[in-house]
């Protein structure tokens, strides 16, 4: 298994009462309230904890991007990617990931993230996202046209990373003349790519039809056993078996070394009033155009008030009932996980250790108790299950590179 | 009176155009608003009365199919000419809707001598001289069509309770928006720069409590068209037609038919 831990570097110190009375905490809640002196801080006691992590023993450090809000200080992945390549050694560097329709130019995406790959010394995970809605407008992107943008982005990048240019690029929406970077990765035939996502079926079908890892995020036990089959259903119409090497998992964990104060310290992952994302407007989040079309008619319904949040809103207390929230000692720690790895199955999973304003003492307590324990733990479950992550099971990177498809290895020769 | 609407589709620029065409006279284009068009309005049927009138839904918009590769209203614009072209009509005035003002503005930037009159209601294209085009994006799908009238009660009258259905087609429309007019959001640099070679003498309409978009734009068209004069219309917002539609309708069968 390859155990990452993860962060959403939330901007704790921000006026919470300013957020409630304003009625959003996300997208237009004005960057006033935005503090560079205690952001500056926050950002390098993250730094310092992303290298306790390492000294912890955690394979890798899940790194993702988001704009426009206190919940995550994250506006650029590739930055901490970089900082991460310089003063880390041994863990993987996991974006989950780069938002490919924000970029206007894929081409230099490309070169940013290959020179992490360099100089990480090959270490680089490079996930790709679509992008939360929020994320388009914060950008000036548009969102009718994200799907589309996602799959050319990807298809230019990976091109990029696997022909010798000079090439051009004459796409719908990236036109390129020279296509030429002197940055590529280290990695062959191509970094790694996982796609995180959360609702969207037809993400889930491309991903597997790459044969990318889906990693769902923080989803509930039976809407990622939808998933997986999704995946595993399209994944037998390309002509291979999924297995855990295709599947990873984020979910919050929080380890104390009481059961009393890893049960206030997760109450934090509530801190964004209950919200993913924080508290936004539903238009926000699912901009026209950006969603499929099958969801339209309950979506326009709860964009008006006049229909409940499709995704529901689960208390604290169920979140812990149903495990989308573990949180206790290690010994506890370790047998929610356990349960749950026998259910779900993935060969990846993303421990989301800290949220909110969880002091430093217990952030770093966290980590140490997730890298020292709780992991080492999994780990070991893990293997006994058979739960091998992409490098255990030799997976392919893409489905190209396959040997067991008898079409592919025909192909090939 | 009441006025027989016949229904028709077109095959142009790869996809079916539908068509809602009624009455008799001079021929009067109707480009509707960004938020689609009721089927039937007051407004339709006054005008009705005098004109020949045609009132096409945009390729994405109502029943009109969406072409994936349409990105402008002047992609709009070209359509509707097609339109007019296949049907043979000549001396066509255009009456433009807000979003619809837009693209009839680019059709006679494309065609300068092509049209008899220009009638531009609360018109996009144009970037205000003073304060922003009201951003749909940010709004839900009640709030924005609400917005764009002075008396709520108007809203009402026109859209009633608000049917899931209308909820849908708004999502629909926004999201033609989004393909077509994304980003400058709502107006096209170029437009005040073409509009000095148009012959038809235009009349642009505001509401005097337009909150889409700012009036302070009716001064920007008055520059651009060579031949242009303003009515604003009291105690109104920026759907005009909807609103007001005895007075609109007044207004533009006055200036079509003076000489």
């Amino acid at each position: 298994m390859h155990l990452m831990y993860f962060t959403e570097q939330p901007m704790a110190a921000y006026d919470a009462q300013e957020g409630l009375k304003y009625g959003a905490t996300a997208l237009t809640f004005s960057n006033r309230y935005f503090n560079p002196v205690e952001a500056s801080r926050l950002y390098n006691e993250y730094l310092e904890e992303y290298v306790l992590a390492e000294e912890c023993g955690v394979d890798g450090i899940m790194l993702n991007e988001h704009h426009n809000a206190p919940f995550c200080m994250q506006p650029r992945t590739n930055m901490f990617g970089a900082i991460l390549a310089a003063v880390t050694k041994r863990v993987k560097i996991v974006f989950l990931g780069n938002p490919l329709p924000l970029s206007d130019n894929p081409v230099q995406l490309s070169e940013e993230i290959s020179m992490i790959d360099m100089i990480s010394k090959g270490r680089v995970v490079s996930g790709f996202v679509r992008g939360g809605g929020q994320e388009q407008l914060a950008n000036g992107v548009n969102p009718a046209f994200n799907r589309e943008r996602f799959v050319e982005a990807h298809d230019l990048i990976t091109k990029i990373w696997t022909e010798p240019g000079p090439f051009r690029w004459e796409g719908t929406h990236y036109q390129h003349r020279v296509v030429n970077p002197w940055a590529v990765p280290v990695q062959k035939p191509y970094p790694r790519v996982w796609i995180p996502g959360v609702l969207s079926r037809e993400t889930v079908i491309w991903t597997a039809q790459q044969r990318y890892p889906y990693i769902a995020l923080n989803t509930a036990i039976d809407a990622t056993k939808t998933i997986w089959d999704t995946y595993s259903k399209a994944a037998a119409e390309v002509g291979y078996t999924a297995g855990p090497e295709n599947f990873g998992y984020l979910i919050r964990v929080h380890v104390q070394d009481t059961e009393e104060k890893a049960l206030q310290n997760a109450r934090q992952f509530m801190w964004m009033q209950g919200e993913f994302t924080g508290l936004a407007h539903p238009v926000w989040a699912n901009p026209a155009g950006y969603f499929s079309p099958s969801g339209r008619r309950g979506f326009v319904e709860f964009a008006v008030g006049r229909a409940k949040n499709p995704r529901g809103q689960p208390t604290f207390e169920e979140q812990v009932r149903d495990t989308m929230i573990v949180a206790g000692t290690p010994d506890q720690v370790i047998e929610r996980l356990k349960h749950l790895i026998e259910h779900t199955r993935p060969g990846i999973m993303g421990l989301w250790g800290n949220d909110g304003t969880v002091p430093k003492e217990d952030r770093r307590r966290c980590i140490e108790l997730l890298g020292k324990e709780v992991m080492p733990a999994i780990r070991e479950h893990g293997a006994k299950l058979g739960l091998k992550d992409p490098w255990e099971a030799n997976a392919p990177v893409h489905l190209k590179y396959s040997t067991d498809i008898p079409t592919m290895r025909a192909a090939a020769e | 009176m009441s006025v027989a609407w016949t229904e028709t589709a077109h095959q142009i620029a790869g996809g079916t155009l539908h068509l809602m065409r009624g009455g008799s006279g001079r021929p009067l284009l109707i480009l509707h608003h960004d938020i689609g068009s009721p089927d039937r309005l007051p407004f339709y049927d006054a005008l009705a009365g005098s004109f020949d009138v045609l009132v096409p839904h945009h390729p994405g918009w109502g029943k009109s199919q969406r072409l994936e590769w349409m990105r402008h209203p002047r992609d709009i614009a070209a359509v509707h000419a097609w339109l007019l072209s296949d049907l043979g009509l000549k001396d066509v005035s255009l009456v433009g809707l807000g979003f619809g003002g837009w693209i009839a503005a680019e059709m006679a930037s494309q065609a300068p001598a092509g049209y008899r009159r220009l009638i531009l209601v609360g018109p996009m294209g144009i970037k205000p001289p003073a304060g922003f085009i009201y951003d749909q994006a940010i709004v839900s799908y009640l709030d924005y069509p609400k917005a764009g009238f002075h008396d709520p009660a108007a809203f009402t009258r026109v859209y009633g309770d608000v049917t899931t259905d209308q909820l849908e087609q708004w999502d629909i429309c926004r999201e033609m928006v989004f393909r077509t007019a994304w980003k400058p959001y709502m107006y096209n640099q170029a437009l005040p720069h073409l509009m000095g070679g148009v012959h038809a003498p235009a009349l642009v309409v505001w509401g005097d409590d337009d909150r889409h978009v700012p009036i302070s734009a009716a001064a920007a068209w008055q520059k651009a068209l060579p031949n242009a004069k303003l009515e604003t219309v009291a105690a109104c917002g920026h759907y005009v037609d909807m609103e007001k539609p005895d007075e609109l309708a007044r207004l533009v069968t006055n200036f079509v038919n003076a000489n």
